[in-house]
Protein backbone atom coordinates (compact mmCIF):
# COMPACT_ATOMS: atom_id res chain seq x y z
CA UNK A 1 0.00 0.00 0.00
CA UNK A 2 2.69 2.48 1.02
CA UNK A 3 4.83 1.22 -1.84
CA UNK A 4 2.02 1.99 -4.30
CA UNK A 5 1.51 5.41 -2.84
CA UNK A 6 5.16 6.28 -3.00
CA UNK A 7 5.50 5.15 -6.62
CA UNK A 8 2.36 7.18 -7.47
CA UNK A 9 3.97 10.18 -5.83
CA UNK A 10 7.17 9.64 -7.79
CA UNK A 11 5.13 9.60 -11.01
CA UNK A 12 3.27 12.71 -9.88
CA UNK A 13 6.47 14.62 -9.16
CA UNK A 14 7.95 13.50 -12.48
CA UNK A 15 4.84 14.59 -14.36
CA UNK A 16 4.99 17.92 -12.53
CA UNK A 17 8.55 18.61 -13.57
CA UNK A 18 10.67 21.46 -12.31
CA UNK A 19 9.29 24.91 -13.09
CA UNK A 20 11.70 27.51 -14.44
CA UNK A 21 11.45 29.59 -11.33
CA UNK A 22 10.26 28.55 -7.87
CA UNK A 23 8.89 30.79 -5.12
CA UNK A 24 7.95 29.11 -1.86
CA UNK A 25 5.27 31.11 -0.05
CA UNK A 26 3.72 28.31 2.05
CA UNK A 27 5.57 29.39 5.18
CA UNK A 28 2.49 28.72 7.27
CA UNK A 29 3.07 25.03 6.75
CA UNK A 30 6.87 25.00 6.92
CA UNK A 31 9.88 25.27 4.65
CA UNK A 32 12.92 27.50 4.13
CA UNK A 33 15.72 27.53 6.65
CA UNK A 34 18.37 30.18 7.32
CA UNK A 35 21.69 28.93 5.97
CA UNK A 36 23.33 29.94 9.27
CA UNK A 37 20.76 27.94 11.27
CA UNK A 38 21.39 24.89 9.12
CA UNK A 39 25.15 25.26 9.60
CA UNK A 40 24.62 25.52 13.34
CA UNK A 41 22.61 22.28 13.25
CA UNK A 42 25.35 20.50 11.31
CA UNK A 43 28.06 21.82 13.58
CA UNK A 44 26.10 20.64 16.57
CA UNK A 45 25.67 17.13 15.13
CA UNK A 46 29.36 16.95 14.22
CA UNK A 47 31.07 18.70 17.08
CA UNK A 48 29.29 20.11 20.07
CA UNK A 49 25.72 18.88 20.42
CA UNK A 50 25.58 15.15 19.80
CA UNK A 51 25.74 14.13 23.47
CA UNK A 52 22.84 13.80 25.92
CA UNK A 53 22.69 16.96 28.02
CA UNK A 54 21.89 15.06 31.23
CA UNK A 55 24.94 12.79 31.20
CA UNK A 56 28.15 13.61 33.02
CA UNK A 57 30.74 13.59 30.27
CA UNK A 58 32.19 16.23 28.01
CA UNK A 59 29.78 15.75 25.06
CA UNK A 60 26.92 15.88 27.60
CA UNK A 61 28.18 19.13 29.11
CA UNK A 62 28.64 20.65 25.64
CA UNK A 63 25.06 19.78 24.79
CA UNK A 64 23.80 21.14 28.09
CA UNK A 65 25.66 24.38 27.41
CA UNK A 66 23.95 24.72 23.99
CA UNK A 67 20.58 23.98 25.56
CA UNK A 68 21.00 26.60 28.28
CA UNK A 69 22.28 29.19 25.81
CA UNK A 70 19.24 28.58 23.62
CA UNK A 71 16.93 29.08 26.61
CA UNK A 72 18.67 32.34 27.49
CA UNK A 73 18.43 33.47 23.89
CA UNK A 74 14.69 32.91 23.69
CA UNK A 75 14.04 34.46 27.13
CA UNK A 76 15.99 37.54 26.15
CA UNK A 77 14.31 37.82 22.72
CA UNK A 78 10.87 37.84 24.34
CA UNK A 79 12.14 40.11 27.16
CA UNK A 80 11.01 37.75 29.91
CA UNK A 81 12.15 38.81 33.38
CA UNK A 82 11.77 35.37 34.89
CA UNK A 83 10.44 31.98 33.95
CA UNK A 84 11.59 28.81 32.27
CA UNK A 85 11.78 27.61 28.69
CA UNK A 86 10.94 24.00 27.89
CA UNK A 87 12.03 22.77 24.48
CA UNK A 88 9.61 20.41 22.76
CA UNK A 89 9.59 18.77 19.37
CA UNK A 90 7.15 21.24 17.84
CA UNK A 91 4.84 24.17 18.36
CA UNK A 92 1.98 21.67 18.33
CA UNK A 93 3.59 19.80 21.20
CA UNK A 94 4.14 23.07 23.09
CA UNK A 95 0.44 23.96 22.75
CA UNK A 96 -0.57 20.48 23.89
CA UNK A 97 1.75 20.71 26.89
CA UNK A 98 0.34 24.10 27.84
CA UNK A 99 -3.29 22.98 27.75
CA UNK A 100 -3.16 19.35 28.84
CA UNK A 101 -0.34 20.07 31.30
CA UNK A 102 -2.31 22.82 33.00
CA UNK A 103 -5.45 20.69 33.21
CA UNK A 104 -3.46 17.92 34.88
CA UNK A 105 -1.84 20.30 37.35
CA UNK A 106 -5.03 22.16 38.34
CA UNK A 107 -7.90 19.69 37.98
CA UNK A 108 -10.29 21.65 40.23
CA UNK A 109 -10.78 24.37 37.62
CA UNK A 110 -12.86 22.95 34.81
CA UNK A 111 -13.39 25.69 32.24
CA UNK A 112 -11.13 26.33 29.25
CA UNK A 113 -11.63 29.46 27.20
CA UNK A 114 -10.20 29.74 23.71
CA UNK A 115 -10.93 32.03 20.80
CA UNK A 116 -12.91 30.64 17.90
CA UNK A 117 -9.95 31.05 15.52
CA UNK A 118 -7.24 29.17 17.42
CA UNK A 119 -4.84 26.82 15.67
CA UNK A 120 -5.97 23.21 15.71
CA UNK A 121 -3.13 22.35 18.09
CA UNK A 122 -4.98 24.49 20.66
CA UNK A 123 -8.53 23.68 19.59
CA UNK A 124 -8.13 19.90 19.52
CA UNK A 125 -6.47 19.46 22.94
CA UNK A 126 -9.24 21.64 24.39
CA UNK A 127 -11.85 19.44 22.71
CA UNK A 128 -10.11 16.36 24.07
CA UNK A 129 -10.39 17.81 27.57
CA UNK A 130 -14.05 18.45 26.93
CA UNK A 131 -14.50 14.73 26.37
CA UNK A 132 -12.84 14.27 29.77
CA UNK A 133 -15.39 16.47 31.51
CA UNK A 134 -13.96 19.98 31.14
CA UNK A 135 -16.07 22.77 29.66
CA UNK A 136 -14.73 24.55 26.62
CA UNK A 137 -15.95 28.03 25.74
CA UNK A 138 -15.17 29.57 22.38
CA UNK A 139 -15.02 33.34 22.35
CA UNK A 140 -16.31 34.84 19.11
CA UNK A 141 -14.24 37.24 17.03
CA UNK A 142 -15.23 40.12 14.79
CA UNK A 143 -14.93 39.95 11.01
CA UNK A 144 -11.23 40.78 11.22
CA UNK A 145 -10.53 38.13 13.85
CA UNK A 146 -10.28 40.32 16.96
CA UNK A 147 -11.50 38.69 20.16
CA UNK A 148 -14.66 40.12 21.67
CA UNK A 149 -13.42 41.39 25.03
CA UNK A 150 -16.87 41.80 26.58
CA UNK A 151 -17.73 38.18 26.00
CA UNK A 152 -14.31 37.16 27.22
CA UNK A 153 -14.86 39.11 30.41
CA UNK A 154 -18.26 37.46 30.95
CA UNK A 155 -16.68 34.04 30.81
CA UNK A 156 -13.97 34.61 33.40
CA UNK A 157 -14.84 33.28 36.87
CA UNK A 158 -13.41 30.99 39.54
CA UNK A 159 -14.10 27.99 37.34
CA UNK A 160 -11.85 29.28 34.55
CA UNK A 161 -8.63 27.33 34.29
CA UNK A 162 -7.14 29.16 31.35
CA UNK A 163 -7.62 31.53 28.46
CA UNK A 164 -5.78 30.78 25.25
CA UNK A 165 -5.59 33.35 22.44
CA UNK A 166 -2.86 33.41 19.78
CA UNK A 167 -0.81 36.62 19.73
CA UNK A 168 -1.05 36.56 15.92
CA UNK A 169 -3.54 34.38 14.11
CA UNK A 170 -1.78 31.86 11.88
CA UNK A 171 -4.25 32.12 9.04
CA UNK A 172 -5.51 35.69 8.75
CA UNK A 173 -2.72 37.52 10.58
CA UNK A 174 -4.82 39.26 13.24
CA UNK A 175 -2.48 40.91 15.77
CA UNK A 176 -4.42 40.60 19.02
CA UNK A 177 -4.19 43.16 21.78
CA UNK A 178 -2.63 40.80 24.36
CA UNK A 179 -2.40 43.54 26.97
CA UNK A 180 -6.12 44.27 26.77
CA UNK A 181 -6.90 40.55 26.91
CA UNK A 182 -4.71 40.12 29.99
CA UNK A 183 -6.29 43.16 31.68
CA UNK A 184 -9.77 41.79 31.13
CA UNK A 185 -8.82 38.39 32.55
CA UNK A 186 -6.84 39.71 35.55
CA UNK A 187 -9.59 42.15 36.37
CA UNK A 188 -12.16 39.37 36.78
CA UNK A 189 -9.95 36.65 38.26
CA UNK A 190 -6.20 36.92 38.85
CA UNK A 191 -5.87 33.14 39.13
CA UNK A 192 -6.96 32.31 35.59
CA UNK A 193 -3.89 31.34 33.58
CA UNK A 194 -3.26 33.15 30.30
CA UNK A 195 -1.65 31.23 27.45
CA UNK A 196 -0.75 32.56 24.05
CA UNK A 197 0.23 30.59 21.00
CA UNK A 198 3.05 32.87 19.83
CA UNK A 199 4.31 30.62 17.02
CA UNK A 200 3.38 33.21 14.39
CA UNK A 201 4.26 36.23 16.50
CA UNK A 202 7.93 35.50 17.15
CA UNK A 203 9.99 37.82 14.97
CA UNK A 204 6.89 39.44 13.48
CA UNK A 205 5.79 41.68 16.30
CA UNK A 206 7.62 43.01 19.38
CA UNK A 207 7.05 40.69 22.34
CA UNK A 208 7.74 41.98 25.83
CA UNK A 209 6.89 39.37 28.41
CA UNK A 210 8.42 41.60 31.07
CA UNK A 211 5.46 43.92 30.61
CA UNK A 212 2.79 41.55 29.30
CA UNK A 213 0.77 39.66 31.86
CA UNK A 214 1.08 36.38 29.98
CA UNK A 215 1.81 33.17 31.90
CA UNK A 216 2.57 30.64 29.19
CA UNK A 217 3.55 31.00 25.53
CA UNK A 218 4.26 28.55 22.70
CA UNK A 219 6.88 28.95 19.99
CA UNK A 220 7.88 27.04 16.90
CA UNK A 221 11.30 26.79 15.25
CA UNK A 222 10.41 26.35 11.59
CA UNK A 223 8.29 29.49 11.63
CA UNK A 224 11.43 31.57 12.06
CA UNK A 225 13.48 29.63 9.50
CA UNK A 226 15.04 27.32 12.09
CA UNK A 227 15.19 23.55 11.60
CA UNK A 228 11.96 21.57 11.86
CA UNK A 229 11.16 19.38 14.82
CA UNK A 230 11.72 21.95 17.55
CA UNK A 231 9.34 24.10 19.53
CA UNK A 232 9.39 25.75 22.92
CA UNK A 233 7.09 26.62 25.79
CA UNK A 234 7.73 29.63 27.98
CA UNK A 235 6.39 29.14 31.51
CA UNK A 236 6.39 31.98 33.96
CA UNK A 237 7.71 31.36 37.50
CA UNK A 238 5.04 30.01 39.82
CA UNK A 239 2.86 28.47 37.10
CA UNK A 240 2.27 24.78 37.75
CA UNK A 241 2.31 22.40 34.79
CA UNK A 242 2.46 18.61 34.67
CA UNK A 243 4.32 16.78 31.91
CA UNK A 244 2.02 15.11 29.40
CA UNK A 245 4.50 12.54 28.12
CA UNK A 246 6.58 10.39 30.39
CA UNK A 247 9.83 8.57 29.91
CA UNK A 248 13.61 8.67 30.09
CA UNK A 249 15.57 11.12 32.12
CA UNK A 250 15.96 14.56 30.64
CA UNK A 251 17.47 17.82 31.73
CA UNK A 252 13.98 19.32 31.46
CA UNK A 253 11.40 18.29 34.05
CA UNK A 254 8.40 19.00 31.81
CA UNK A 255 9.65 17.09 28.81
CA UNK A 256 11.21 13.60 28.80
CA UNK A 257 13.38 12.05 26.13
CA UNK A 258 16.54 12.98 24.30
CA UNK A 259 16.53 16.69 23.55
CA UNK A 260 17.02 17.54 19.90
CA UNK A 261 20.10 19.65 20.63
CA UNK A 262 21.16 20.24 16.99
CA UNK A 263 17.73 21.59 16.08
CA UNK A 264 17.61 23.59 19.30
CA UNK A 265 21.01 25.08 18.42
CA UNK A 266 19.66 25.97 14.96
CA UNK A 267 16.54 27.49 16.58
CA UNK A 268 18.77 29.56 18.83
CA UNK A 269 20.73 30.81 15.83
CA UNK A 270 17.54 31.78 14.01
CA UNK A 271 16.41 33.71 17.11
CA UNK A 272 19.73 35.60 17.07
CA UNK A 273 19.32 36.45 13.39
CA UNK A 274 15.77 37.70 13.89
CA UNK A 275 16.79 39.70 16.97
CA UNK A 276 19.70 41.41 15.19
CA UNK A 277 17.62 42.26 12.11
CA UNK A 278 14.29 42.76 13.81
CA UNK A 279 13.29 46.16 12.38
CA UNK A 280 14.77 45.50 8.93
CA UNK A 281 13.06 42.16 8.59
CA UNK A 282 9.72 43.51 9.71
CA UNK A 283 9.95 46.35 7.24
CA UNK A 284 10.98 43.98 4.46
CA UNK A 285 8.21 41.45 5.11
CA UNK A 286 5.64 44.24 5.33
CA UNK A 287 6.79 45.80 2.08
CA UNK A 288 6.60 42.46 0.24
CA UNK A 289 3.23 41.75 1.84
CA UNK A 290 1.84 45.06 0.62
CA UNK A 291 3.18 44.59 -2.92
CA UNK A 292 1.46 41.20 -3.05
CA UNK A 293 -1.84 42.28 -1.51
CA UNK A 294 -1.98 45.51 -3.52
CA UNK A 295 -1.16 43.69 -6.75
CA UNK A 296 -3.78 41.00 -6.19
CA UNK A 297 -6.58 43.38 -5.28
CA UNK A 298 -5.85 45.70 -8.20
CA UNK A 299 -5.20 43.07 -10.88
CA UNK A 300 -7.70 40.30 -10.09
CA UNK A 301 -11.48 40.79 -10.08
CA UNK A 302 -13.58 39.44 -7.25
CA UNK A 303 -10.61 39.05 -4.92
CA UNK A 304 -11.07 39.64 -1.20
CA UNK A 305 -8.52 40.10 1.57
CA UNK A 306 -9.24 37.98 4.66
CA UNK A 307 -8.22 39.54 7.98
CA UNK A 308 -7.28 43.07 9.01
CA UNK A 309 -5.24 45.64 7.10
CA UNK A 310 -2.23 47.78 7.96
CA UNK A 311 -0.50 47.57 11.31
CA UNK A 312 -3.21 45.38 12.82
CA UNK A 313 -2.21 42.66 10.37
CA UNK A 314 0.88 40.44 10.69
CA UNK A 315 3.73 41.84 8.60
CA UNK A 316 4.03 38.61 6.59
CA UNK A 317 0.44 37.44 6.14
CA UNK A 318 -1.38 37.42 2.80
CA UNK A 319 -4.71 35.58 2.83
CA UNK A 320 -6.98 36.21 -0.12
CA UNK A 321 -10.10 34.63 -1.57
CA UNK A 322 -10.99 34.49 -5.21
CA UNK A 323 -14.66 34.03 -5.92
CA UNK A 324 -15.41 31.18 -8.33
CA UNK A 325 -11.90 29.82 -8.05
CA UNK A 326 -11.60 26.69 -5.94
CA UNK A 327 -8.60 26.94 -3.63
CA UNK A 328 -7.10 23.50 -3.92
CA UNK A 329 -7.20 23.52 -7.72
CA UNK A 330 -5.48 26.89 -7.50
CA UNK A 331 -2.68 25.47 -5.30
CA UNK A 332 -2.05 22.76 -7.93
CA UNK A 333 -2.19 25.21 -10.84
CA UNK A 334 0.23 27.54 -9.02
CA UNK A 335 2.49 24.63 -8.21
CA UNK A 336 2.80 23.82 -11.90
CA UNK A 337 3.89 27.45 -12.31
CA UNK A 338 6.46 27.18 -9.50
CA UNK A 339 4.57 29.14 -6.86
CA UNK A 340 3.85 27.19 -3.68
CA UNK A 341 0.94 28.25 -1.48
CA UNK A 342 -1.74 26.57 0.66
CA UNK A 343 -5.51 26.85 0.75
CA UNK A 344 -8.31 27.05 3.30
CA UNK A 345 -10.50 25.00 0.98
CA UNK A 346 -12.34 21.96 2.30
CA UNK A 347 -10.31 19.67 0.10
CA UNK A 348 -7.20 20.48 2.12
CA UNK A 349 -8.86 19.74 5.44
CA UNK A 350 -10.04 16.17 4.80
CA UNK A 351 -13.62 17.11 5.63
CA UNK A 352 -16.33 18.99 3.83
CA UNK A 353 -15.68 21.96 6.09
CA UNK A 354 -13.40 24.73 4.93
CA UNK A 355 -11.12 26.59 7.36
CA UNK A 356 -12.79 27.16 10.74
CA UNK A 357 -10.95 30.51 10.96
CA UNK A 358 -12.56 31.86 7.78
CA UNK A 359 -15.97 30.62 8.90
CA UNK A 360 -15.47 32.26 12.33
CA UNK A 361 -14.93 35.65 10.67
CA UNK A 362 -18.18 34.93 8.84
CA UNK A 363 -16.81 34.44 5.38
CA UNK A 364 -19.42 32.61 3.28
CA UNK A 365 -18.49 29.08 2.26
CA UNK A 366 -17.90 30.00 -1.37
CA UNK A 367 -15.34 32.60 -0.30
CA UNK A 368 -13.69 30.29 2.23
CA UNK A 369 -13.30 27.57 -0.44
CA UNK A 370 -11.53 29.99 -2.73
CA UNK A 371 -8.93 31.14 -0.22
CA UNK A 372 -5.18 30.87 -0.42
CA UNK A 373 -2.61 31.63 2.23
CA UNK A 374 0.88 32.99 1.58
CA UNK A 375 3.54 34.42 3.86
CA UNK A 376 6.40 36.69 2.94
CA UNK A 377 9.79 36.29 4.60
CA UNK A 378 13.20 37.93 4.87
CA UNK A 379 14.37 35.23 2.46
CA UNK A 380 12.23 36.60 -0.36
CA UNK A 381 13.08 39.46 -2.69
CA UNK A 382 10.83 41.79 -4.67
CA UNK A 383 11.52 39.79 -7.83
CA UNK A 384 10.10 36.66 -6.17
CA UNK A 385 6.93 38.46 -5.19
CA UNK A 386 6.51 40.03 -8.63
CA UNK A 387 6.91 36.61 -10.23
CA UNK A 388 4.39 35.08 -7.83
CA UNK A 389 1.92 37.88 -8.53
CA UNK A 390 2.20 37.45 -12.30
CA UNK A 391 1.64 33.71 -12.05
CA UNK A 392 -1.24 34.18 -9.63
CA UNK A 393 -3.10 36.39 -12.11
CA UNK A 394 -2.74 33.72 -14.81
CA UNK A 395 -3.55 30.81 -12.48
CA UNK A 396 -6.77 32.36 -11.18
CA UNK A 397 -7.85 33.03 -14.75
CA UNK A 398 -7.20 29.41 -15.75
CA UNK A 399 -8.98 27.82 -12.75
CA UNK A 400 -11.94 30.13 -13.24
CA UNK A 401 -12.11 29.13 -16.91
CA UNK A 402 -12.73 25.50 -15.90
CA UNK A 403 -15.68 26.34 -13.63
CA UNK A 404 -19.30 26.35 -14.82
CA UNK A 405 -20.13 29.80 -16.14
CA UNK A 406 -22.25 32.02 -14.01
CA UNK A 407 -20.28 30.94 -10.94
CA UNK A 408 -18.35 34.21 -10.76
CA UNK B 1 -4.04 12.71 -13.07
CA UNK B 2 -1.84 15.79 -13.11
CA UNK B 3 -1.78 15.57 -16.92
CA UNK B 4 -5.60 15.60 -16.98
CA UNK B 5 -5.57 18.66 -14.75
CA UNK B 6 -3.04 20.36 -16.98
CA UNK B 7 -4.80 19.44 -20.21
CA UNK B 8 -8.33 18.34 -19.40
CA UNK B 9 -10.27 16.60 -22.13
CA UNK B 10 -13.83 17.65 -23.00
CA UNK B 11 -13.74 20.85 -21.01
CA UNK B 12 -16.42 23.46 -21.63
CA UNK B 13 -20.08 23.85 -22.33
CA UNK B 14 -21.87 22.20 -25.26
CA UNK B 15 -24.13 24.97 -26.50
CA UNK B 16 -26.79 22.79 -28.10
CA UNK B 17 -26.60 20.00 -25.54
CA UNK B 18 -29.52 17.58 -25.38
CA UNK B 19 -29.15 17.27 -21.64
CA UNK B 20 -27.07 18.75 -18.85
CA UNK B 21 -27.01 18.55 -15.08
CA UNK B 22 -25.03 19.83 -12.13
CA UNK B 23 -24.09 18.07 -8.92
CA UNK B 24 -22.64 19.70 -5.82
CA UNK B 25 -22.64 23.39 -5.07
CA UNK B 26 -20.31 26.35 -4.80
CA UNK B 27 -20.78 26.22 -1.06
CA UNK B 28 -19.50 22.67 -0.69
CA UNK B 29 -16.49 23.56 -2.77
CA UNK B 30 -17.22 20.91 -5.40
CA UNK B 31 -19.50 21.42 -8.34
CA UNK B 32 -19.58 19.52 -11.62
CA UNK B 33 -21.75 20.18 -14.65
CA UNK B 34 -22.00 17.49 -17.34
CA UNK B 35 -23.26 18.22 -20.88
CA UNK B 36 -24.45 15.47 -23.24
CA UNK B 37 -25.20 15.43 -26.92
CA UNK B 38 -27.19 12.33 -27.77
CA UNK B 39 -28.22 10.71 -31.04
CA UNK B 40 -31.99 10.64 -30.79
CA UNK B 41 -32.44 7.39 -32.73
CA UNK B 42 -29.71 5.20 -31.27
CA UNK B 43 -29.50 6.88 -27.85
CA UNK B 44 -25.75 6.95 -28.25
CA UNK B 45 -23.69 9.75 -26.68
CA UNK B 46 -22.07 11.67 -29.54
CA UNK B 47 -20.41 14.30 -27.42
CA UNK B 48 -19.84 14.81 -23.70
CA UNK B 49 -18.21 17.64 -21.82
CA UNK B 50 -17.89 19.10 -18.35
CA UNK B 51 -17.23 22.20 -16.31
CA UNK B 52 -15.92 21.93 -12.78
CA UNK B 53 -15.52 24.12 -9.73
CA UNK B 54 -13.43 21.86 -7.58
CA UNK B 55 -10.04 20.43 -6.77
CA UNK B 56 -7.59 18.90 -9.23
CA UNK B 57 -8.96 15.38 -8.61
CA UNK B 58 -12.44 16.65 -9.34
CA UNK B 59 -11.34 18.06 -12.69
CA UNK B 60 -9.47 14.85 -13.57
CA UNK B 61 -12.46 12.68 -12.59
CA UNK B 62 -14.86 14.72 -14.71
CA UNK B 63 -12.44 14.66 -17.59
CA UNK B 64 -11.95 10.89 -17.53
CA UNK B 65 -15.67 10.24 -17.08
CA UNK B 66 -16.57 12.26 -20.17
CA UNK B 67 -13.92 10.27 -22.07
CA UNK B 68 -15.40 6.99 -20.85
CA UNK B 69 -18.95 7.74 -21.99
CA UNK B 70 -18.20 9.01 -25.48
CA UNK B 71 -19.70 6.77 -28.16
CA UNK B 72 -21.49 4.80 -25.44
CA UNK B 73 -25.22 4.13 -25.36
CA UNK B 74 -26.96 5.97 -22.52
CA UNK B 75 -27.74 2.60 -20.97
CA UNK B 76 -24.02 1.74 -20.87
CA UNK B 77 -23.06 5.17 -19.57
CA UNK B 78 -25.61 4.81 -16.79
CA UNK B 79 -23.76 1.73 -15.51
CA UNK B 80 -20.39 3.38 -15.12
CA UNK B 81 -19.51 3.45 -11.43
CA UNK B 82 -17.36 5.80 -9.41
CA UNK B 83 -15.09 2.80 -8.87
CA UNK B 84 -14.39 2.64 -12.62
CA UNK B 85 -13.63 6.36 -12.64
CA UNK B 86 -11.26 5.91 -9.74
CA UNK B 87 -9.56 2.90 -11.39
CA UNK B 88 -9.12 4.81 -14.65
CA UNK B 89 -7.30 7.49 -12.70
CA UNK B 90 -5.01 4.91 -11.13
CA UNK B 91 -6.97 4.85 -7.86
CA UNK B 92 -8.27 7.98 -6.19
CA UNK B 93 -7.08 8.42 -2.60
CA UNK B 94 -9.90 7.84 -0.10
CA UNK B 95 -10.37 11.53 0.70
CA UNK B 96 -10.91 12.19 -3.00
CA UNK B 97 -13.35 9.34 -3.69
CA UNK B 98 -16.27 11.73 -3.36
CA UNK B 99 -14.96 13.57 -6.45
CA UNK B 100 -15.56 10.42 -8.50
CA UNK B 101 -18.94 9.89 -6.85
CA UNK B 102 -19.97 13.48 -7.57
CA UNK B 103 -18.95 13.18 -11.24
CA UNK B 104 -21.00 10.00 -11.64
CA UNK B 105 -23.86 11.67 -9.76
CA UNK B 106 -23.83 14.56 -12.23
CA UNK B 107 -23.76 12.20 -15.21
CA UNK B 108 -26.73 10.18 -13.95
CA UNK B 109 -28.65 13.37 -13.34
CA UNK B 110 -27.90 14.42 -16.92
CA UNK B 111 -29.16 11.06 -18.20
CA UNK B 112 -32.33 11.45 -16.16
CA UNK B 113 -32.69 14.98 -17.54
CA UNK B 114 -32.48 13.53 -21.05
CA UNK B 115 -35.46 11.29 -20.35
CA UNK B 116 -37.45 13.95 -18.57
CA UNK B 117 -39.64 14.63 -21.59
CA UNK B 118 -39.15 11.22 -23.13
CA UNK B 119 -40.41 7.81 -22.20
CA UNK B 120 -38.39 6.35 -19.36
CA UNK B 121 -36.59 3.21 -20.52
CA UNK B 122 -36.85 0.10 -18.39
CA UNK B 123 -33.19 0.11 -17.42
CA UNK B 124 -33.49 3.52 -15.79
CA UNK B 125 -34.57 2.97 -12.18
CA UNK B 126 -37.12 5.28 -10.63
CA UNK B 127 -35.25 5.35 -7.36
CA UNK B 128 -32.09 7.37 -6.96
CA UNK B 129 -28.81 5.45 -7.11
CA UNK B 130 -26.27 5.80 -4.26
CA UNK B 131 -24.15 8.22 -6.33
CA UNK B 132 -27.13 10.49 -6.92
CA UNK B 133 -28.10 10.30 -3.27
CA UNK B 134 -24.56 11.21 -2.22
CA UNK B 135 -24.67 14.31 -4.41
CA UNK B 136 -28.00 15.19 -2.86
CA UNK B 137 -26.69 14.60 0.65
CA UNK B 138 -23.69 16.85 0.08
CA UNK B 139 -25.93 19.61 -1.22
CA UNK B 140 -28.35 19.22 1.68
CA UNK B 141 -25.55 19.14 4.22
CA UNK B 142 -24.22 22.41 2.87
CA UNK B 143 -27.70 23.88 3.02
CA UNK B 144 -27.98 22.98 6.68
CA UNK B 145 -24.47 24.20 7.47
CA UNK B 146 -25.15 27.42 5.59
CA UNK B 147 -28.28 28.03 7.63
CA UNK B 148 -26.45 27.20 10.83
CA UNK B 149 -23.74 29.68 9.90
CA UNK B 150 -26.24 32.44 9.37
CA UNK B 151 -27.88 31.57 12.67
CA UNK B 152 -24.61 31.77 14.60
CA UNK B 153 -24.91 34.87 16.67
CA UNK B 154 -21.95 36.61 18.20
CA UNK B 155 -22.60 34.88 21.50
CA UNK B 156 -19.87 32.69 22.96
CA UNK B 157 -20.66 29.10 22.31
CA UNK B 158 -20.16 26.10 24.48
CA UNK B 159 -18.76 23.45 22.24
CA UNK B 160 -20.77 20.38 21.49
CA UNK B 161 -18.87 17.13 21.45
Amino acid sequence: MIGNLSSNLRALIEAHGRPEREVYLDLENSGLIFEEALNELLKSYRESGYGHPSITHKPGWSSLELLLEAKENLLSFIKARDGEVVFTHSGTEANNLAIMGLAKATPNRRKIIISSIEHLSVKFPAERLQELGFRVMEIPVDDEGFVNLDYLSDQIDEEALMVSVAAINHEIGTVQDLRAIADVVRDKDPETIIHTDACDALGRTPLDFGKLEIDIASFSGHKIHAPKGVGALYVRDGIKLEPIIHGQLSSQSLWPGVENIPSIAGFSKAIEIFRENFDNYREKMKNLRDILIGGILSQIDDAFLNGPRGDRRAVDNVNVSFLGCEGEALTVELSLRGVYVSSGSACTSRTLEPSHVLLAIKRPYEIAHGSILMKTSPLHGEKDIEYALGQLVKAVERVRSIAPKGVV
Amino acid sequence: MLELFRNPKNLGKIKDADASATAGSLACGDMITIYLKVDEKTEKIIEASFESYGCAANIAASSILTELIKEKYLQEAWKISWKQVSDELGGLPSIKLHCGILAVGALRRAIRAYYKNRERPEWLPEELTPEERQALEEEELMNILGKKMRAVSTKPSEKEV
